[in-house]
Parts: C-alpha cells; structure tokens; sequence
C-alpha cells in the first residue's frame, strides 16, 4: 500500500505590496524522502517555507498533510502537526542555557531535569554533542545549530525544514549533517533542504523543485540531472564560467598585519591572538573561517574601528598605522567593505549620493567643509551605471535598495576612491549568481590594476575560486598563508574545525 | 534609650526607607527582563500615593487603599502599555509622559487631602504600644509591607530564574522575534510585565502615604522613583542586588537624619543629596563590569516589537 505523501501544496500564492513572492506554487513532499527546494535569493523560498511551518500565512492555495487539509494558522500548530524547523539565522536565546533555550522551543512544562536527560540521550543517539548546561553565547556556530537540530528532533518530527544548513558548517561538519540526515530519513522523517548549493543538493537529496521568482519552473532528480543543468533552471540562463584575467606578479607588501592581539569587546566576541600576514600589491588573499571566529574582530581592527595595542600591528604601504583611526587610514589608501551593508557600510536613510560622500570626503567632492554636490552625484551616478546597481538614481535611499544592489554599491564606491588596499568581508553574501560574479570580475580586475586585495569569506567555494593565497581563521588564530594551488576543500576545512591538516 | 534600641531603631529606619524602592524597583526590574523600558516609574508612585491615600481615609481602610494603589498603578501602566505595545508609541517619550501626567494628576486630585493627617499602618495595626518594652515598640513599628519588600526580591528571582513563565519573560526581553516565532504570545507577555510593574509601583507610593510618613503631600515621592529606576541598571538586573542597593540608599537617608539629630554641623541640603550620591557611586562601582553588564542586560529593552504579517 502506498502511503500518501506527507506534505502536498496545492497553487500556494502570497504577495508584499506589489511583489508576488510566491505565485501559484505546487509542491509534494513524501514520507522518508529529502527533498531539496533550490532557488536563488528571492526566489520565494523562505516565504514558502514560513507558510508551511505557520510564520505566515498565504493568499490563496492549500495545504494537505498526510492526506488531510490543513490550515497552519501559527508555528504551535505546525509543531502539533511535526514540522520542525531549523532557521538560517538562529533563533536561539544567547544569555540561556542550552536546555532552557530547548524547553522554550517544545512548549512544555517538563523539568528542566527531566529535559536536559532527554536532550542527552537524543544527543546521544544522533552524534549531536552538547552539554545542556552551557549557556548558548559559549557555543560555536556548528554548535548552536545542533541545538536548533535536538530542539526539532525532540518533538519526533515528520517533517523537518533546514533552511540553508551548511553555509556556517565546515565541509565536515556538513558531512556529519548529512549522515544524521539520511538517518532521519530512513527513519521516515521526511526533510526539506533549503539551499543553492548544487553540489550537496546532487548527493544528499532524493527530489529537487526549482523556484524562480515565485514560480515553480522545474521537479528534477538532482542524483541524475547535471549541476550545470540545475544552475540554468535556478537563474534562468546558461552561467558563463568565470573569468580569471592573469596577473602580474605580485608587488611590495600594501598591508601588513604583524602580532596583532586584541582582546574581545563584547562577552560573545573572539579575541586576536597574535595575527600576522602581509599582503602584496596586485593579489587577492582570502580568510576563510566559521563566522565568529574573530573575521568582526579582525575587520574592525584592520578598518580603524577598533585600534591596535601597538601601532606596527597594522602597516598600509609602509606606514605604521595600529594606532590610527579610521579616516586617517583610509587616507593611507584603505578601502573597506563591512559585513553589515546597512549600519557599517552605508546608512538607510540617507541618499546614495550622500552615502558616496561617506567614505570619500577627502576627495574633490568637499572643499574646507563644504559639501559639492555636482561631482559627487557625477561620481554616485558612476558607480550605479558600472554596477548596474537597481536603483532610482542617485537620489535613491540607501535603505530602499536590495541588499545585492547595496553590495554593488558598495563595493562600487570603494573602489572608485582609487585604494592601495580593498579589504572585503563577505562580499557576495546574500548576492544573487549575476551580480556576485560582477563583484568577483571586479575585484579580479582591481588586483589585476595592482591593488591589494583582502576578502573574508565564510563561503568555501568563493574563497576557492577568487584568491590566490588561502589563510583560515580559528578561535581568532590566523593559520600561514598558503597558494591554492598547494591546498584543498578538505585542509582547509580541517583547519576551519582547529585542526592542522599536517 | 540604650544602644541596643537605638540600633534596632536605625535598622528598622533603614528598612522602612528602603522598602519602597525595593518594591517600585523590582516592578520595574520584571517590566525591563521583558524588554519594556517604563520611565514612568516616579508618576506611578505619585498617583499610588494619592490615590492610596484617598481610598484609605474614604473607606476607613488601608488594606482598601493599598490595593486601590495597585490598581491606579496598574491602570497607568495599561496606558502605557497600550500606547507602546500596541500602538508602537517611542517607550522613553511615553514614559515621561507618563510621569509629568503622574505628577499633575497627583497634586490635582490630592488638593483636597493636603495635609489631612491618618495614623500610619504600623500604629493601626498595633495600637498601643507605649506600654511596651522599646525594642519591642521598634520592631513592630516594621509594618507588613517593609517585611513584603524583603521577601519580594527572593520570590522575583525564584521566579525569574526557575519557573517557567519567568524563562518566557526573560525570552521575550532578549529577543522578541524568536519568542515570537516560536509562537508565543509576546506583547501579552510584555504586557502582564508592564501590569506588573505598575502596581508595584502603585504600591510603593501607597506605602509612602500610608505608612511611611502617613500624609499626602504634594510630590511626596520625591525622586524616589527615579532613584529606584537607577538601582535596576545598577543592580544590572538582578534583584537581590536591587534590594541591597535600595537598603544602603535607606541606610545613607537615615544616617544623614542622625548626623542632624547629633548636631553634625552638615548643610542640610547636601545632606538631602547624600543617599542619592552614595548609592549611584556604589552601584557604579558593582557594576562597572562591562562585560557582565552586556550579559545581563535584557538584548531588547527598549526596542519596539513589529510582528510581520
């Protein structure tokens, strides 16, 4: 007998404002299988997913659970169903405990005692170590999701969401998930995996659906449709392979970072220990790293924000600076691009034009103090028009853009300040596939014109693809520089997890 | 009077002038663990005092006043709460509202009770003492509510430490959008919080009126309010730490008034700042700790909470 499938949505839509995030979509989810939803970033996925699991509710079509309409008017409801759900951005308590963080998610009144017992022995059973004491700011990123994941497991789901479970994973920790996946599946406890990530989609999942604005434009098998196959489904044109202009070899050292210790400012940061690289005119040097293991702390000393103990600490083009602020080392020919868009690199309510005026007030568009506007909008409207940033012109509010739109800009008006040295955290995240090889080319070519380029990355494949040379960070210790042409996923993910590949 | 007497006299002293910031204090130390900053502290007390005042000398009953206290203050933070949790209205803005109306209204409606003297709980409930030993007199001069205020602080943080609807309330004033995507009930939450916090304060007031000096007179509070708002930053949220820094605020008022008594030749105006002064540099001192600071202080205090459609 065949069992009826765990989850059918039948035509779900829903709209905000005027965008139809999703639009008439279809999906079926089987017991026992891992089904893969693909997508760029907004394609819809996150809104569908917060329809199934009870966040948001649609504007029209239906949802039919085992066999039986349903209406998921709140997350409770989808819990009492067994729908669990793991987010990209945890939600997790960080000043609680491990285990009070898990008895908020279930819901019940059972002793913390009683729970921290389950929680173990679940643990246990799944490979998922955690101590259910510890207080959650104490944990590691690989571990806060493991809490996310026992949280879900204790409520012996039926169906279980992960929205984009690996991009903080080392690629070991990701194989881990896998295997607890495909556990949980022979088990019968059906998934839905949220990613772009063709490569782990192709070995871990049974189905694919594709979205595309909305729409659901393909049901595929990712175990025999080809990567490259997906990829055009998922933005809707063939990819053109990425362009690695050569270089020159690199020059004199632009940015020199020697014995740089910071402590952490915050209860929940990482402290530098004894940082050092050097970074050449004309090369691109990638830290790769799990996020919060000192990448904030590093930017911000790097940046200016935070100062150095010692002024040699840091070093632009020769020149001592550890001690100096911001502006005076972006005098030195320091360009920047923070991991916040909104907040670090620009400011919401103010006008790309005055944005561009952020960063580059020392250049001719002010005069003793006083602000000239024909330049600077000449030189915001040069950056939307070779980034083809989406915009309203240059009047537009930053705070009005898309956050990739924002990360061309960005990226843009740092490089049009002419730096030595353009140091970039992330700069592709949340960046669909057109625009983030835009921003790849164009750093390509800024260190093809001899700038020196710095990127910090959590994602593997970017680091892969753009640097030359490959450091990692770890509990705020920065591993030697290495070609990457000398090294692989796999060292590099070891040392991602603390561990030496020798 | 022997030293023994006088001792337990400055004690008990001490006591009955901590006991008001203990209780507004913790009412809004709870209100702030749930993410809600209430400036309107000192204008709840007000009209608890006034209103204490009024109800206990109409009906001939103080347990009547405390509790009509209770429910002005309360009914004053149903406006608050209404005006910020559900019409999203600035709290810091709100809560100084809160407070100049508190003020207004107290002198308003208390115009006519100006001066009108009652007897003080602690004599209504023990009516004759005189033929008591000293220390006895001075013991029993600790009246229901002073014993309340040091129990309180224990029972807060049993509450917000073990139970479960205080693990909700410290979830919420960490970050609303997770409690809320779990499906909880955040601006009730938040609302029984801010409830809570205003019929402490109520209390509080009502204490002053009733039986700390028994009168209403105009602005009587006298700050205190303000004081005790200081104390729940200070104490960086903790309610044991709250009382203790409310008991040595008691103790440097009292000490001030016994310095005058023996003829300390001290001007009676910096004496009136004193207890202010020693205990903002005290909690100063606790709390310098940045680090323990940015632990304890709930995430989303103070940040309006949206719910996405």
């Amino acid at each position: 007998m065949a069992l009826p499938p765990r989850l059918v949505l039948r035509g779900i839509g829903k709209s905000y404002g005027g965008t139809r995030a999703n639009d008439g979509i279809d999906l079926t989810v089987m017991q026992g299988e891992i089904h893969a939803l693909l997508g760029e970033n907004g394609a819809g996925k996150s809104t569908l997913v917060k329809i199934i699991y009870g966040v948001v509710q649609p504007d029209a079509g239906s949802l039919e659970w085992e066999g039986k309409a349903v209406t998921i008017p709140d997350p409770n409801a989808a819990r009492r169903l067994g729908i669990g759900m793991v987010f990209q951005h945890f939600s997790l308590f960080e000043t609680l405990t491990v285990a009070e963080n898990i008895a908020l998610g279930l819901g019940t009144d059972e002793p913390l005692a009683a729970l921290s017992a389950r929680i173990s022995a679940t643990a246990a059973r799944y490979g998922l170590a955690v101590d259910p004491r510890v207080h959650v700011h104490h944990l590691s990123v690989g571990e806060r999701q493991r809490v996310e994941i026992l949280r879900c497991l204790l409520q012996e789901p039926r169906l279980l969401i992960m929205d984009e479970p690996t991009s903080v994973l080392t690629p070991q920790e990701a194989e881990g998930l896998f295997a607890m996946l495909r556990r949980l599946a022979a088990e019968g406890c059906s998934v839905l995996y949220i990613s772009h990530k063709l490569a782990e989609i192709r070995a871990l999942c049974d189905q694919a659906t594709v979205l595309r604005a909305g729409r659901v434009v393909a049901a595929c098998d990712p175990r025999v449709t080809p990567a490259a196959a997906m990829a055009e489904l998922m933005i809707g044109q063939a990819m053109a392979a990425p362009v690695r202009p050569a270089r020159p070899a690199a020059g004199d050292a632009v940015l020199a970072v020697m014995g740089l210790s910071l402590a952490a400012d915050s209860p929940f940061g990482t402290a530098l220990r004894a940082i050092g690289f050097t970074l050449r005119a004309g090369e691109i040097l990638g830290i790769g790293g799990v996020a919060g293991n000192g990448q904030k702390e590093l930017l911000a000393a790097i940046s200016g924000e935070r100062r150095a103990g010692e002024n040699g600490a840091v070093a632009i083009a020769g020149v001592a600076c550890g001690q100096a602020g911001a502006s005076a080392r972006r005098r030195l020919g320091l360009a920047v691009v923070p991991e916040e868009r909104l907040g670090r690199g620009a400011v919401a309510e103010l006008s790309l034009t005055e944005n561009a005026l952020l960063t580059g007030a020392t250049r001719e568009v002010a005069r003793h103090g006083v602000i000239r506007f024909a330049p600077l909008r000449r030189f915001a409207r040069g950056v939307i028009e070779s980034f083809r940033v989406v915009a309203a012109g240059s009047e537009a509010l930053a705070g009005s853009l898309s956050g990739g739109n924002m990360q061309k800009f960005i990226i843009g008006r740092e490089m049009g300040h002419a730096p030595l040295v353009l140091v970039a955290a992330h700069p592709t995240w949340g960046v669909d596939v057109g625009a983030a090889q835009a921003i790849h080319d164009a750093l390509h070519a800024l260190a093809a014109d001899g700038v020196g380029v710095l990127i910090i990355s959590e994602d593997l494949d970017e680091i892969f693809s753009v640097c030359d040379r490959i450091a990692v960070l770890h509990g705020g210790h920065l591993s030697a520089p290495v070609a990457v042409g000398e090294t692989s996923v796999e060292a590099v993910g070891l040392l991602m997890g603390g561990l030496d590949a020798a | 009077m022997d030293d023994g007497v006088m001792l337990v006299a400055l004690l008990v002293a001490t006591l009955r002038a901590a006991a008001p910031l203990i209780l507004a204090g913790l009412g809004e130390l709870v209100c702030e663990r749930a993410g809600v900053l209430n400036l309107g502290v000192e204008g709840m007390m007000l009209v608890g005092a006034v209103v204490g005042f009024a109800a206990s000398v109409t009906t001939g009953s103080p347990v009547l006043g405390l509790l009509a206290a209770m429910a002005a203050g309360a009914a004053m933070a149903a406006v608050f709460a209404v005006l910020t949790l559900r019409l999203h209205a600035n709290q810091v803005a709100s809560g100084l509202a809160l407070t100049i109306f508190g003020i207004g209204f107290s002198a308003l409606f208390g115009a006519p009770y100006q001066s009108h003297p009652i007897t003080g709980l602690a004599t209504l409930i023990f009516p004759n003492l005189s033929g008591a030993h000293p220390l006895l007199q001075q013991l029993l001069l600790v009246d229901p509510l002073v014993w309340l205020a040091l129990a309180a602080p224990f029972a807060v943080a049993r509450f917000l430490a073990r139970s479960r609807a205080g693990l909700l309330l410290r979830a919420v004033g960490e970050s609303a959008e997770v409690a809320h995507a779990f499906g909880y009930k955040v601006v009730r939450i938040r609302g029984f919080a801010v409830l809570f916090g205003g019929a402490m304060a109520g209390l509080a007031g009502a204490y002053l009126s009733l039986a700390y000096t028994p009168m209403w007179t105009e602005n009587m509070v006298a700050g205190r309010g303000w004081i005790a708002l200081a104390l729940v930053v200070f104490s960086t949220w903790k309610p044991l730490l709250l009382a203790a820094g409310a008991i040595l605020f008691g103790f440097v008022t009292i000490a001030g008034f016994q310095a005058e008594a023996w003829g300390i030749p001290v001007a009676p105006n910096l004496l009136a700042t004193l207890p202010y002064a020693a205990t903002i540099l005290v909690l100063v001192l606790i709390s310098r700790d940045t680090l323990r600071l940015k632990l304890n202080a709930p995430a989303a205090l103070g940040k309006p909470f949206h719910p996405a459609g």
